[in-house]
């Protein structure tokens, strides 16, 4: 399958990130077309087109904004979700600094479309680059009256502001972000009320991811059926895949949904030294794992979950031979330890027990006993935690069992380190003969 | 040091952007840690008497985000991604040279003012191994290239980002987070190798997007 650069056609301009680039590359006739129909067409379109969330859970964007009441007289936000901080997400950062209008235009006509006129871009704060680059997009729309009051003589009014976030991966969970919006600490709140209907101060809000935001401007100036000439009935469009790990050409690759891991490999030369696949992971630490034999399924939201993951984030991490899975685990779940907001105990603690017992492993003193005494910590979390991030914490473990319980056997009483030696993996020259 | 009226202004400026104000209390608090190089009882005080909120209700909210600091950083943040991918494509080789020549260890701040600190995903994996200075993007490094940065840092020499703006200082960032018009959007290194891997691909291979179908 070809790739197909549409969000990413024309980052080798380097005035894009302005409005000027952006303009003269068709940016904002997307907006000026929408301003023209009626919001609840733009929503109809949205839907007609298929597009689901690129923030990781695959959710249809057009059916999320046809549940906020319309015409109840009540304030409605949107809110970008810009927080990308899930281990190995890499394409709404990039999306922010090469083309922030594309997301800023997309924030506009989504605005209008679900009535809301105030929208929030919530950034995390680790991406000061990022961070300027949209408000700078952000100051230019509003300096050409694009943002402001009676846009483009519709009479729709629209005030964005670029929010920084200060460092917590929790705070992309939805209901998370919104607490922090609101200046409290980022912990999810009980759903329902869904945000549709109780969101950001408790007034109907839709949330958003980047990318996901970043489609809209494409779909409504080029309509449904361009859109759906990408991907599958399932899945349509277009997706931003971020390759990374031990790959010739890590970056990224913009291709339909559909196309195989094996082909984006190729396009991005293969795996270094020509050594072999061990694992990779779809989208994100929080999907599980897969293996070689998976690469010629095709990236969507319905075959990654045929094949017993997810689609995920769709920013591919590729590990060769020289990596200890154990090891990798292990630091996805100090990850998971580190951030668990702590609100709930499955995954305070679970989280707390289960990194305990890993790097036991990692460090060679495993038992026979715990190798099983990790699945029961697993299963005690998934669907017993507050929010995804205690589903996710207990995905990397029995995933990497089901294709290596033969490492994991062999940390009883060997390390990481010693079954592979660390500096196999690095990707410099620094690194000693593989 | 001491908040100034300007700051005092700048945080009512702040408050002033959003619905309700209590909102800018995230970007409130990287404004008073601009002043301070880290967050104060001081600097927590002044952002709760702007939102009328007691100071242990702002200290809650201060506490439980990692980039507000009870240590200051006088000069320097230095952070190395040490997540999985990262990590074992080299951070943690990365991390532990810089410990060496820092003489200091996870969150610490040695006597030039420099603070070490392990990083989670920076979303900038393809570029791995990552470090960051004062959060700007050092993306490829190795452990010499890092050790070199923080040389060169030492003796005041100009270090560019590689994705992003020449190194200014700590507090430099964490005034733009607050306000971030800071007039450096431009860096034409913005866009790298790596963003444009695929584009260039398709490009050589005469690849792209199907055209709009007639009917629109
Ligand atoms: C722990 C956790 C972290 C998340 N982080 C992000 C994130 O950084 N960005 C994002 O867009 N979605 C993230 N999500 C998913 C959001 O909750 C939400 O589903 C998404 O923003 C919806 O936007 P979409 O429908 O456009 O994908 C996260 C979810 C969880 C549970
Ligand atoms: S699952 Fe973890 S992150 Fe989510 S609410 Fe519970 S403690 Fe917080
Ligand atoms: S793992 Fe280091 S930037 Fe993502």
């Amino acid at each position: 399958m070809a790739l197909t650069p549409v969000i990413t056609e024309f980052w080798d301009d380097p005035s894009l990130y302005t409005l000027d680039g952006y303009k003269s590359h068709g940016g904002y006739v997307a907006l000026a077309d929408a301003l023209k129909q009626d919001p609840d067409s733009i929503i109809a379109t949205v839907k007609d087109s298929g597009l689901r969330g690129r923030g990781g859970a695959g959710f249809p964007t057009g059916l999320k904004w046809s549940f906020v009441p319309q015409n109840d007289g009540k304030e409605h936000y949107l809110v970008v979700n810009a927080d990308e901080s899930e281990p190995g997400a890499c394409k709404d950062i990039p999306i922010m600094i090469a083309n922030p209008h594309a997301l800023v235009e997309g924030v506009i006509i989504t605005s209008y479309a679900i009535r809301a006129s105030h929208a929030f871009i919530y950034i995390r704060g680790e991406v000061p680059h990022a961070i300027r680059r949209v408000a700078l997009a952000v100051e230019q729309a509003r300096a050409a009256g694009l943002i402001g009051n009676d846009i483009l003589g519709s009479g729709f009014d629209l005030n964005i502001v670029v929010h920084a976030g200060a460092g917590a991966y929790i705070c992309g969970e939805e209901t998370a972000l919104l607490d922090s919006l609101e200046g409290y600490r980022g912990q999810p709140r009980l759903k329902p009320p869904f945000p549709a209907v109780a969101g950001l101060y408790a007034s109907p809000t839709v949330i958003n991811n980047v990318e996901t935001i970043a489609n809209i401007p494409y779909i409504v100036g080029r309509g449904v059926d361009w859109f759906r000439q990408f991907g599958t009935e399932k899945s349509p469009g277009f997706k931003v895949f971020a390759v990374s790990g031990h790959v010739k050409r890590p970056g990224i690759y913009e291709a339909p949904l559909g196309i195989t891991m094996r082909e984006l490999l190729d396009y991005a030369g293969g795996m270094r030294d020509g050594r072999p696949v061990k694992f990779w992971l779809p989208g994100g630490s929080s999907v599980p794992m897969l293996t070689a034999e998976h690469l010629d399924i095709p990236l969507t939201y319905e075959d990654m979950a045929a094949a017993g993951t997810m689609l995920g984030t769709g920013t591919p991490m590729m590990f060769d031979d020289t990596v200890s899975v154990v090891k990798a685990v292990t630091r996805w779940l100090e990850f998971y330890k580190h951030e668990s907001c702590g609100k709930c105990t499955p995954c305070r603690e679970g989280t707390y027990w289960i990194t305990g017992v890993l790097e036991k492993f990692e460090h060679g003193h495993g038992s026979s006993e715990e190798v099983e005494t990790l699945v029961t910590l697993c299963n005690q979390i998934s669907g017993r935690s507050f929010c995804a991030l205690g589903d996710a914490a207990a995905t990397p473990y029995p995933a990497a069992l089901k294709y290596f319980r033969d490492e994991f056997d062999a940390a009883i009483t060997t390390s990481a380190d010693e079954q592979f030696n660390p500096s196999a993996s690095y990707v410099f020259a620094e690194a000693v003969s593989r | 040091m001491t908040l100034t009226s300007t700051t005092r202004v700048e945080l009512q400026q702040l408050a002033a952007q959003y619905p309700q104000p209590r909102s800018a209390l995230l970007p409130m608090l990287h404004l008073v840690q601009s002043v301070e190089g880290e967050v104060t009882a001081e600097g927590i005080t002044a952002c709760a008497e702007v939102l009328g909120i007691t100071a242990a209700e702002a200290t809650a909210v201060a506490t439980f985000y990692t980039m507000y600091k009870r240590d200051a950083v006088a000069k320097h943040h230095i952070g190395v991604c040490t997540n999985t991918l990262c990590g074992l494509l080299g951070g943690d080789a990365v991390y532990d040279a810089l410990s060496a020549r820092l003489g200091v260890g996870h969150n610490q701040v040695n006597a030039d003012g420099f603070m070490l600190e392990r990083i989670e995903c920076q979303a900038a994996c393809t570029h791995a191994p990552v470090m960051t200075v004062d959060w700007e993007f050092m993306d490829d490094v190795t452990p010499g290239t890092a050790v070199a940065v923080v040389d060169a840092l030492s003796r005041g020499e100009q270090v560019q980002a590689t994705r992003g703006p020449v190194i200014r200082s700590f507090v430099a960032t964490e005034h733009t987070l607050a306000f971030p018009l800071d007039g450096l959007a431009a860096a034409d290194n913005s866009v790298d190798d790596k963003m444009l891997a695929g584009l260039r691909v398709a490009q050589e291979r005469n690849m792209s997007a199907p055209s709009i179908p007639q009917e629109h």
